[in-house]
């Protein structure tokens, strides 16, 4: 009897009375309308030729104005190209950084909550000062590849005897909240050193160096979210494992990261979102060979005016797969499945 | 936290018992990595994170505390100290950083007054408590205390009347304002989307959608709506009779145009993540309270809400985070006008830079770093605690 009646009331419970579901669907309805109606206007939009849209809103096709495709065609025939080459970038830089930041984010996060690190604050200080050193040595002259050596050098002599002495030492949370707090800094106080780096290694204008630079952004958030994942994995499995004479890595890749994929797949498509519409690291980092869609976009406020009709296209094609994403998480939320990556 | 012991104690296999001689080269070099897993495991991203965030960071600091001048060939820097600081705060960019100071009203004394003394009422309480006073703890509080009074006398003063609030107060605007929407949004459509509707899944994929398109995007799309001339919105604005308004040349309605945008862009964020936290909720909680004979309003404001209340923070907390960074939308939508209505401090840090003057930019950046820190430190402090209590 009890159990039937649990059931009875629990699905009670969320069903909603019919005035209530009204109301409800009401609200729904104009959220969704404000959701919808940029993007209606976008399709819209892609479907104008110049003159319907400079001349004032049109806002159905057919009724209000002929549509033309005249811009889908010169996207995707007049200058294939142009559109397919940042596309493709788009895509290897979303893809290739996203799966890097999980792969040593998710690492990271697995020896956060299976290790004990004890890093001492006097190599951490060592580490700082050589660093700040080098940096002001180079400013004065040096060639910054004696400098490195150098540093690397002083580094690792001194390591060892200033460990010993000053015993002062920092835990996990420490460093969880160390990498974490790279989150707040903002892309504008550290894209002027990143491009010069870059300048210096001839990796500017390069594939490779807008995906080192999104995995590195992306590395703190995949921690963050990764890290409470793995706290809510029970350790009993992995325990009776290492009693097996499994190594650390076998039970990582056999046992963890299976019952790990649910928030491993909701951390991967937050990080690729972000890598697909970054924008200002993308605008100092690449100007032609690597250029992406967001700059593409941004590049159709040409010297006669933004082109609406062009940008519409272009903002549409890079919303189609994210759409796909959008169906993927939802499904994920609706089965529970993110709820450890959130919990906060 | 869990944590498994150390390493060295817990993972040698059986191998660890054979004689030294009989194990070969690739078998210690096994040994070694097992022994250092924990190592291999984080060293990786701590290396990352080191070259591309410690790095440029103090190159940035540097750069903040020098001026740059392009020469023929190349740029030289010059050390300054705190020179490029003291222009923002005191010198020629403090009406564009700062604003203009405006007098007080009694609206804003009044606030003031009530800001002051719930503050105090806060360090109170904390005296009270009892347990775990410390020193540190007191002194800590008095100074964010006055550090957070003394925010909401600078934002009163540049928002009162013959007052112009600088890119400082303009970003406060958008990430208090913006996220307060953002957050009300946000519980409301997850509290309206976890009953059992038909077509529910329908409206949670549509919610997430605006989540997922380029910034960029989103910017030169409410650009094109809120166009006075060819824009979808004007006409439904004039037949409603609110053509006065406009958000091209009003402050605040360009603010608003500006917040909107963020408003509609980052709601999805706040949903999905509260949504995943009242689908997570335990369902016998609800199932008790039913029985009790609790009302929908009860049940909501007694049981849901405190119980969203650790997640809140902490979403409250990663939204700041980034929006204290907001650039695209102010930039692309209405480039900073009318006049630095609303440029925020990123796009203050930008234009700067594109001026070519890097070490105020560098210093606009890294107030912009103390000033997020600072807030998100001392918000995390003071509520991620009580809440976790």
């Amino acid at each position: 009897m009890q159990p039937i009646r649990r059931l009875f009331q629990s699905r009670s419970l969320h069903k909603p009375s019919p005035g209530t579901a009204i109301i409800s669907y009401i609200l729904l309805g104009i959220w969704a309308f404000i959701v919808l109606f940029p993007l209606y206007w976008l399709v819209v939009t892609s479907l104008k030729l110049p003159i319907q849209v400079i001349e004032g809103p049109f806002y159905l096709p057919w009724i209000d104005f002929d549509p033309s495709t005249h811009a889908w065609t010169y996207i995707f025939v007049d200058v294939w190209n142009d559109t397919v080459r940042p596309y493709i970038n788009t895509i290897i830089v979303a893809i290739v950084s996203s799966v890097l930041a999980l792969l040593f984010g998710g690492s990271a996060a697995y020896g956060l909550t299976r290790f004990t690190y004890r890093p001492r604050l006097a190599a951490i200080f060592t580490f700082l000062g050589l660093l700040v050193l080098s940096i002001v040595a180079i400013n004065l002259g040096l060639d910054w590849r004696l400098a490195l050596v150098v540093a690397v050098a002083v580094f690792l002599l001194l390591l060892q005897p200033i460990s010993k002495r000053f015993q002062r030492s920092l835990g996990n949370n420490d460093i969880a909240f160390w990498l974490i707090s790279q989150r707040i800094l903002p892309p504008v106080a550290v894209v002027i050193p990143i491009y010069v780096l870059f300048q210096r290694m001839g990796l500017l204008d390069t594939l490779t160096a807008l995906i080192v630079t999104y995995m590195a952004v992306n590395l703190p958030i995949v921690v963050w979210l990764m890290r409470d994942y793995f706290q809510s994995i029970p350790l009993e499995l992995e325990e009776s494992a290492k009693v097996d004479g499994a190594s650390p890595y076998r039970v990582f890749w056999s046992i963890t990261l299976p019952l790990a994929v649910p928030g491993m797949v909701a951390t991967f498509l937050f990080v690729l979102v972000f890598a697909w519409n970054e924008y200002l690291l993308a605008l100092f980092l690449s100007t032609a060979d690597a250029q992406t869609m967001p700059l593409l976009v941004a590049a159709q406020n040409a010297t006669r005016g933004p082109q609406w009709w062009y940008m519409s296209v272009l903002i549409l094609i890079m919303i189609i797969p994210v759409i796909i994403l959008a169906i993927v998480l939802e499904r994920f939320i609706s089965r529970g499945l993110l709820v450890g990556a959130v919990k906060g | 936290m869990r944590s498994g012991g150390r390493p060295e104690g817990t993972l040698q296999g059986p191998d660890a018992s054979q004689t030294r001689r009989s194990r070969s080269l690739r078998e210690r070099i096994g040994s070694w990595f097992d022994r250092n897993a924990g190592n291999v495991f984080l060293l990786p991203t701590f290396l990352i994170v080191l070259l591309l965030s410690i790095f440029p960071f103090l190159v940035s600091a540097y750069l903040s505390l020098s001026r740059i001048r392009f020469v023929r060939g190349g740029f030289e820097i010059t050390f300054v100290g705190l020179r490029n600081y003291r222009k923002l705060i005191k010198g020629s960019e403090k009406r564009h950083f700062l604003g203009v100071f405006g007098d007080f009203s009694l609206i804003s004394w009044l606030i003031l007054i009530v800001f002051v003394a719930l503050l105090g009422y806060a360090l109170w309480r904390y005296l009270r408590s009892g347990h775990r006073i410390s020193a540190a703890g007191v002194i800590y509080r008095i100074i964010t205390f006055s550090i957070l009074s003394y925010g909401m006398w600078y934002l009163l003063k540049t928002l009162s009347s013959g007052g112009r609030p600088g890119t400082l107060a303009v970003t406060f605007i958008y990430v208090f304002l913006g996220i307060g929407c953002q957050y009300l949004l946000g519980l409301g459509l997850a509290l309206l989307t976890t009953q059992r509707l038909v077509g529910r899944r329908f409206f949670r994929v549509v919610f997430l959608l605006p989540m997922m398109i380029t910034p960029v995007g989103i910017a030169y799309t409410f650009r094109m709506l809120t166009d006075t001339d060819k824009g979808p919105i004007n006409p439904i604005w004039k037949l409603l009779g609110l053509a006065e308004v406009s958000w091209v040349t009003s402050p605040w309605g360009a603010r608003w145009a500006i917040m909107i945008g963020d408003i509609w862009q980052w709601t999805p964020f706040m949903f999905i993540v509260l949504l995943a936290a009242i689908e997570g909720l335990p369902e016998e909680l609800f199932e008790a309270a039913h029985v009790d004979g609790a009302s929908r309003w009860q049940i909501f404001w007694n049981i849901t809400l405190p119980q969203l209340v650790p997640v809140s923070v902490t979403v409250v907390l990663i939204r700041m985070i980034e929006a204290f960074k907001i650039v695209d939308l102010p930039n692309v939508l209405t480039n900073g006008g009318p006049g630095t209505a609303t440029e925020s401090l990123t796009l203050h840090s930008f234009f700067t830079w594109r001026a070519l003057d890097l070490g105020g930019s560098a210093a606009i950046a890294y107030m912009l770093l103390i000033v997020s820190l600072f807030v998100g430190i001392s918000y995390a402090n003071l509520l991620q605690q009580r809440a976790q209590r």
